[in-house]
């Protein structure tokens, strides 16, 4: 028999049943929940008279219109009253059905990605399931996650299990190590940039290559919640020791033997050697820099030192016209230099890059400078109240005050912009977050992807540049 | 859910390829806790000129007279031609009851993300892929100023052409049945719920770390 990919484990692992029609039953260890997809959920739960399955299975937490300000007042805090009774409907559901919640003021909320992972509410061989279509996040762990759309929500509170069909496997291969100053972020949208937004479209990915091998969880985890840039649903990373010391000693992780147990049975959760994948991409990670999207979708990326390209660069009539759509939206000519966009604001945040190693690359960009005069609003959000009682600890927050940034409570904020964290129409934004679409963080907005650093190299130039070599100053030396 | 069978319709051209489920439906309008209501604000910043927010009724609006889903010809339209990556982007589900709600039954496409095309079939709306070759013609079709009705009959999986050429796709067979008798695909479900049991208890037999008393 040929070896197994680790979906493939994953996946045999949680088959319940194998339908003659092709589709398959597959069992959800872990439903996380958020305010936004799943009222209707619970709505569909009580008017077909359903319990949910498995209530320990749950765990709820606000964070998509929560308020980034005057957290302390928790909900009288939430102005807007429609989002208000959406975070409010979540207390209502999760306290009639018995959920567990991370609500407004307890000291774990944050968004749900950052959260699941940092109480151990995450783990290896997982399935694990959100309404969220960042959920790719959590297959940093070497587990099956994706996210799912309220009416699946509805399915795995009622019966622990969705229905699927098998995706195909695509193993992404990182060769070389990243570039000091160049980061997971960087990785996943140059990888992006190679396959579009659709490349991963029916396949789950598994990133794999020394490259990945190098990055922290909090990296891998950055690179997998950008899989779904890539089309794929899932994105995963095989077990290893430095899963193995993330997952110890966390609040919801096995203690003991039982951990013991639980890590004999991780470590199987790896690719086979002969294992068969349906599409390989290698990418040289060693030459990378860091990157910057121009355009409209997170496949229109380039290296910091490159140009917004030009239009008979394009592939096809299609791209072209794509790209045209975009520049005129993004207000860019073609062949402009990426350093040459100024930024108004700069947002450092989102499942994608609020956790406290993101928190601490920026800072020590912003570490003895001030935010641009021309920049409007600087704003760091950190991922989870955890996070950011970590980053006070260690002065973090002094450090971005001191240079004009602004320190809010934790919340998905400007990444997507339902809250009243937004851009302004026109407003060029350097974002750590995963989506540059149009009206995204704001009607007219305009978003480019960053790196955490990228983000507060930006913030103090004013317009996109090099870190590295803003880094390299510091040092007395040159790029 | 809504059956779907056969339907008759008017064809909308969408000529972008890549739209996501944000230009769908935005997100100021995801705030509401119910499935219906967002009709009004499918596609919304490209539909109106003026910003929009879950207050204001399309009187209040501004429309944008250059997008087409206000050209007079498509009104009423039922069917939406798009182009490839279809409502890629956030797993929001909003995006396929705005479409169903203006009265999208059908989108036609070269291709989908995975997640709106999931979320398409538990609410009554076909997604249909067919060749590129094929979406390219029916946008030149549109192109000419002439409309184009089309039947999509579901049971035989063929799209019928003015001109009586019939074009086949593909189904999954399991979403086909929900789609074509409006099944609740949690009773299919639960009517395995022996299987999910015994399945969860082995599973916690394996492995009992995933069934931890949480906190």
């Amino acid at each position: 028999m040929a070896g197994r990919t680790l979906y493939d484990k994953l996946w045999d692992a949680h088959l319940v049943k194998q339908r003659d029609d092709g589709t398959a039953l597959i069992y959800i260890d872990r439903h996380l929940l958020h305010e936004v997809t799943s009222p209707q959920a619970f709505e569909g739960l009580r008017l077909a008279g359903r319990r949910p399955w498995r209530v320990d299975a749950n765990i709820a937490t606000p964070d998509h219109n929560v308020p980034t300000v005057k957290r302390s007042e928790g909900m009288a805090g939430i102005t807007d009253p429609i989002a208000k009774i959406q975070v409010e409907t979540l207390d209502d559901n999760c306290r009639d059905f018995g959920i567990l919640e991370f609500a407004i003021l307890d000291p774990r909320q944050g968004i749900v990605h950052v959260v699941g992972p940092e109480q151990g509410a995450t783990l290896p061989g997982m399935t694990v399931v959100c309404g969220d279509s960042h959920t790719s996040t959590h297959g940093a762990f070497a587990a099956l996650a994706h996210g799912i759309g309220t009416s699946e929500v509805e399915h795995v509170l009622a019966s622990q299990c969705l229905i699927q069909r098998k995706a195909k496997n695509m193993r992404i291969v990182a060769d070389g190590r990243l570039p000091p100053g160049v980061t997971a972020k960087d990785l996943a949208l140059a990888i992006i940039g190679r396959i579009g937004t659709a490349g991963g479209t029916g396949y789950t990915l598994e990133f794999s290559g020394e490259a990945v091998r190098g990055l922290s969880m909090e990296g891998r985890m950055t690179l997998c919640n950008m899989a779904i840039e890539a089309g794929a649903r899932s994105g995963m990373v095989a077990f290893d020791e430095v899963t193995l010391e993330y997952v110890r000693g966390r609040p919801f992780a096995p203690k003991g033997a039982l951990f013991e147990q639980a890590a004999a049975a991780w470590r199987d959760l790896v690719s086979d050697p002969d294992a068969v994948f349906d599409a390989e991409i290698r990418i040289d990670a060693s030459a990378l820099e860091p990157q910057v999207t121009w355009g409209t979708s997170p496949e229109m990326v380039v290296g910091v030192s490159g140009v917004v390209p030009e239009l008979d660069a394009a592939a096809s009539a299609g791209q072209r016209q794509g790209w045209e759509s975009a520049l005129r939206y993004m207000g860019l000519e073609p062949g402009m230099r990426i350093t040459d966009i100024g930024v108004d604001r700069v947002f450092i945040g989102s499942c994608t890059n609020s956790r406290i190693e993101d928190l601490r690359a920026a800072a020590a960009v912003v570490r003895g400078r001030r935010v641009a005069q021309s920049v409007l609003q600087a704003m760091v959000v950190p991922g989870s109240g955890p996070v950011k009682r970590q980053a006070e600890a260690e002065g973090l927050h002094e450090v971005f005050l001191a240079a004009g940034f602004e320190w809010r409570d934790p919340g998905c904020s400007m990444c997507l912009a339902m809250n009243a964290d937004r851009l302004g129409a026109g407003e060029h934004c350097a974002s750590t977050s995963n989506r540059n679409f149009e009206g995204r963080q704001g009607h007219g907005g305009r978003t480019h992807l960053v790196s955490p650093e990228m983000a507060a190299a930006a913030a103090v130039a004013g317009h996109f540049t090099d870190v590295r070599a803003m880094l390299a100053g510091d040092r007395g030396g040159l790029a | 859910m809504k059956a779907f069978t056969t339907l008759t319709g008017r064809v909308l051209p969408l000529d972008k390829a890549n739209v996501d489920t944000d230009q769908i439906i935005p997100k100021q309008f995801l705030k509401s806790i119910r499935r219906t209501g967002f009709g009004d604000n499918l596609f919304d910043g490209w539909r109106y000129l003026d910003e929009g927010d879950p207050s204001k009724t399309p009187n209040e609006r501004r429309i944008n007279p250059d997008f087409v889903l206000n050209a007079p010809r498509y009104q009423g339209a039922s069917i939406l031609l798009a182009r490839e990556n279809f409502g890629c982007g956030s797993s929001r589900e909003h995006a396929v009851w705005a479409l169903e709600e203006y009265g999208l039954r059908v989108v036609l496409a070269p291709s989908f993300a995975d997640i709106f095309f999931s979320n398409c079939f538990k609410n009554g709306v076909l997604p249909i892929v067919l060749e590129e070759n094929i979406i390219d013609e029916m946008f030149e079709m549109l192109a000419t100023g002439e409309g184009l009705e089309l039947t999509v009959d579901l049971a035989e999986q063929v799209i019928r052409m003015p001109s009586g050429k019939t074009l086949s796709f593909e189904v999954d067979s399991f979403r086909k049945r929900c789609l074509l008798e409006g099944l609740d695909d949690i009773g299919v479900t639960l009517t395995d719920a022996g299987a999910i049991r015994e399945f969860e208890a082995a599973h916690r037999q394996r492995a009992p770390w995933l069934f931890g008393d949480p906190g």
